[in-house]
């Protein structure tokens, strides 16, 4: 997490384009968290060599990422970002499942180049699904959601004032970070000992913060429980959108449909 | 080391999940109880500090790389556990929504290795015994260091459990867990000792501050509740995983331990395939050669029977049709856009 | 209206860690009053405005506010009628939405939602921050995040106003626009800073703390003309009480 720095105007980013208002950012907060679930566990419940199934849910990320206006190149950066432990772990496949599976004409292809590029594309549909969520419904109403949906409201709250407070602290880190390498020359002064006394310095700030934030909280009747007042109106399309995403991710986990459309293809020809 | 969607099972995934959940929810009902309320703003604004933290870094001498700190251990010095628990599950949450660390489905895997091991069996186990309710410098050093140690190791062997027990990877368990555990023990040690002089800096700036946190569960004895119900739900999690796959996958676990005994003859990765080949054929199975196929098959002279052999006119078939896939998803998806962004304004 | 009194007698207060803050401090204030406390760094303003509504308890000494000593069985009536807008507007905006954080107040109050809603709208309006209610307190400027924390106290009704530093980090435009908005409330408003130009345009009193004891209590006007109790309080007086240099030195040029 060496670019944290940028990976956090990211996360400024990110919530900037969960503030358009296309079809996809006005829907329940819910029916685009389930959907995403049941998009996750439709993907990874493919057996591990599997290709040609998993392609087809392409579709979810593609249409949504158009219909939601939010920019692929942006995420592609952010999946590829985020690949390396998956291609670490799945890249041993090839060398130890070294049978050929898949013959094509004169080449064959190992069991274990097939099942690394089944993890690659999984990787890429569940990543993507998870930042289209975010990018398109907002950390707020996500834990609105998870709240409606039964998670424990101390879970929920811990989740929207860690939130909050990311841009508080990462602010004041950055201070701090300014002021030593302003003054650090030839890398002196990075060690670990001024390290320890960054960290210790933010840590006490932020203690002196969480109790003045608290401070504040009692001065206006906080009283151990926070209140959240926000309806959510699950209409008649994030029903649609439900019901419709997650027959559709049925249908094409039973019904391999590139094979269909294979067949169909060399049978036309000759 | 976050694990990822890519390497789980829905199986692995759920029952961790379910793990998880469980876990929250005892961690949520314990602190309303505790009547805690300061806790309320000092776990969030901690939980942002840990990925504040992570921005600062330092460079490991001799080796020009840099570590920072993780965070597990702190919270569980400074909160206590289940606050700890909570605030550890709420910064993994937002690291999966927003990094693309580790994923949705193994969010809940993430936050048994990174939340529970840390929070509720290596600093109740060894971090209290080691510092107890007096601290001093060294014994926060050695505290923090044996119990990062432990809990990087316990998270490690968690990634590793939970990837061979998904079956996605071919890495055998033993291999796996050979190139872990040695990764991890650096890791920990680096984390121990950052986690360590923290402490001992905020020890000493306000003593008052770390003799709150000890506080909370040091109603000896009933504090012990807590962990135990923690180490029986994860037997019983792991049993019921490993119940399952043994029942269910059989070829899966033999293929797994066939890893483990390492054989590298030509005759185990055919067996393997064998296995794996064998699965392909089971799950084929379901492609029905009726109903849905109608409509496609019209044209079609040959009989797409199951795919257990190598046939070059299948994959070729296979190809084909995912590039065509491909091709329509891409049109599909500029066609929506096209039509979707006019009219949005 | 009593309730919009204040008195505070003999107030002594050390923090845990055993610094001294506050060595007997006594004032009385009535309704509708403005005052300024002022005084250098450290000497104890926060600390004194915090024992005002019960988040810090003395350890001597007392505080009134209207009819009632603060105590236990007082505390929530306090709370409801001492509203608090602290130094930092980021201590204070916690909440996910610029309308949940006005709304916090109100709702631990256990007010029914519509009740609410009113509240919350016309606290927003009096700020003139009607249009931010959607947006997350991180994406405020420093103005707007000023108005909204003082959006948030406005919404639970309170009689007193209380503020530390309310016009730090602000540009001149937006600390202008606040001095207006505050010159219109009615309530009683005590107000802790360094700002002396403020003080002078919006406060009829000021106190002056110093090393937590008050030094010197009247009319604005003449305790920010008495240079030596301002020199040896580590203040100093406002521009327009210095005279401009430049014109006075073109009347008369001999001095
Ligand atoms: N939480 C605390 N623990 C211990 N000492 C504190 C604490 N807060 C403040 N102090 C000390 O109390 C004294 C008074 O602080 P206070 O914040 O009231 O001053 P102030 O008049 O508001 O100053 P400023 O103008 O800088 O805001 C200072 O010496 C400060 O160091
Ligand atoms: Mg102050």
């Amino acid at each position: 997490m060496a670019t944290i720095e940028s990976s956090l105007l990211n996360i400024g980013y990110l919530e900037t384009l969960s503030y358009q208002q296309t079809p996809l950012h006005r829907l329940d907060p819910r029916a685009k968290l389930l959907t995403t679930l049941v998009f996750i566990i439709a993907v990874v419940s493919f057996g591990k060599y599997e290709i040609t199934g998993l392609i087809p849910f392409m579709i979810y990320p593609v249409a949504l990422i158009a219909v939601g206006n939010l920019p692929p190149g942006y995420l592609a950066r952010k999946i590829l970002l985020a690949a390396p432990f998956a291609f670490f772990i799945g890249i041993f496949n090839p060398l130890l499942d070294r049978a050929v599976l898949v013959q094509l004409g004169p080449v064959g292809l190992s069991g274990g180049w097939v099942s690394f590029a089944s993890i690659m594309i999984r990787f890429t549909l569940t990543v993507s699904a998870a930042l289209i969520l975010i990018a398109s419904t907002g950390l707020n109403a996500v834990c609105l959601a998870l709240e409606r949906l039964g998670a424990p409201t101390g879970f929920v709250v811990q989740l929207l004032f860690l939130y909050r407070y990311i841009f508080v602290l990462t602010d004041e880190a950055l201070r701090l970070m300014r002021a030593r390498s302003l003054r650090s020359f030839q890398g002196r002064g990075l060690g670990f000992k001024v390290f320890t006394y960054l960290i210790g310095q933010l840590l006490l700030r932020t203690l002196a913060r969480a109790q003045r934030i608290h401070l504040a909280m009692r001065s206006r009747g906080f009283d151990g429980t926070i209140r959240l007042l926000r309806p959510l109106e699950f209409h008649l399309q994030d029903a649609v959108f439900f019901l419709g995403w997650s027959s559709l991710f049925l249908l094409l986990r039973w019904y391999n449909l590139p094979h269909q459309l294979g067949h169909l293809l060399t049978g036309l020809a000759p | 080391m976050h694990m990822a969607d890519a390497l789980m099972s829905p199986a692995v995934g759920g029952t961790m999940w379910a793990a998880t959940a469980g876990l929250t929810a005892y961690s949520a009902k314990k602190l309303r109880k505790d009547l805690d309320e300061h806790k309320v703003p000092l776990m969030g604004v901690l939980g942002a500090f840990i990925f504040a933290a992570q921005m600062i870094n330092f460079t490991i001498p001799a080796t020009g790389s840099s570590g920072h700190l993780a965070g597990g251990m702190i919270l569980a010095i400074l909160l206590g556990p289940s606050a700890a628990f909570i605030t550890m599950a709420s910064v993994l949450t937002i690291q999966a929504l927003f990094f693309a660390d580790g994923g949705l489905l193994a969010l809940g895997c993430n936050i048994i290795n990174m939340g529970f091991f840390p929070c509720f069996i290596a600093y109740p186990l060894v971090y209290q015994k080691i510092v107890g309710a007096r601290p001093t410098r060294g014994r926060i050093l050695l505290g923090a260091l044996a119990a990062s140690i432990l809990a990087l190791q316990l998270g490690a062997l968690g990634v590793v459990l939970e990837t061979f027990f998904s079956g996605v990877a071919a890495l055998p368990f033993a291999t796996f867990l050979l190139l872990m555990l040695p990764i991890h023990l650096a890791i920990g040690i680096v984390e121990g000792l950052v986690t360590a002089a923290v402490v001992s800096f905020v020890w000493q700036a306000h003593p008052e501050i770390l003799a709150l946190a000890p506080a909370a569960p040091a109603a000896r004895g009933h504090s012990h509740k807590p962990l135990w119900l923690g180490l029986a739900l994860f037997a019983v999690v792991t049993g019921g995983i490993l119940s399952w796959f043994a029942s269910s996958h059989p070829d899966g676990l033999e293929w797994s331990v066939k890893g483990v005994t390492g054989q590298e003859e030509l005759a185990a990765p055919r067996e393997g395939v064998h296995g794996a080949l064998a699965r392909i054929q089971d799950k084929l199975s379901f492609l029905p050669d009726y109903d849905f196929k109608k409509p496609a098959a019209e044209k079609q002279a040959e009989k797409p029977e199951s795919w257990p052999e190598i046939s070059t006119g299948k994959s070729l078939a296979g190809i084909l049709g995912a590039a065509l896939t491909l091709l329509l998803t891409g049109v599909i998806g500029l066609g929506l856009r096209r039509y979707c962004s006019p009219g949005k304004g | 209206m009593s309730h919009h009194l204040v008195e505070v007698k003999d107030l002594e207060y050390a923090y845990p860690d055993g610094t001294k803050v506050l060595r007997g401090v006594s004032f009385r204030l009535t309704h509708g009053e403005a005052v300024a406390i002022v005084g250098a760094n450290g000497a104890g303003k926060s600390t004194l405005l915090l024992q005002l509504n019960g988040c810090l308890w003395p350890q001597a000494g007392t505080v009134r506010i209207g009819d009632f000593p603060l105590n236990k069985g007082t505390l929530s009536y306090v709370r409801r009628t001492v509203g608090m807008v602290f130094q930092d507007p980021d201590d204070q905006l916690f909440m996910p939405r610029v309308y949940d954080d006005v709304a916090f107040g109100p709702l631990n109050l256990g007010l029914p939602p519509e009740e609410v809603e009113d509240r919350v709208m016309q606290a927003l309006a009096t700020v003139g921050a009607a249009h931010l209610k959607d947006r997350p307190p991180y994406r405020l400027s420093g103005g707007e995040k000023r108005a909204v924390a003082i959006a948030a106290v406005l919404s639970m009704s309170p009689a007193i106003l209380v503020m530390d530093e309310p016009t730090s980090y602000l540009d001149p435009k937006t600390r202008r626009q606040l001095i207006e908005l505050l010159k219109t409330f009615k309530h009683t408003r005590i107000i802790a800073t360094h700002d002396l130009d403020m003080v002078l345009d919006l406060c009829s009193r000021t106190i002056v703390l110093k090393e937590g004891q008050v030094v010197a209590d009247g009319p604005t006007l003449a305790i920010l003309q008495n240079d030596e109790l301002l020199h040896s309080s580590s203040l100093e007086k406002p521009l327009c009480l210095q005279g401009c240099p430049v014109c006075q030195g073109r009347k008369a040029p001999a001095d």
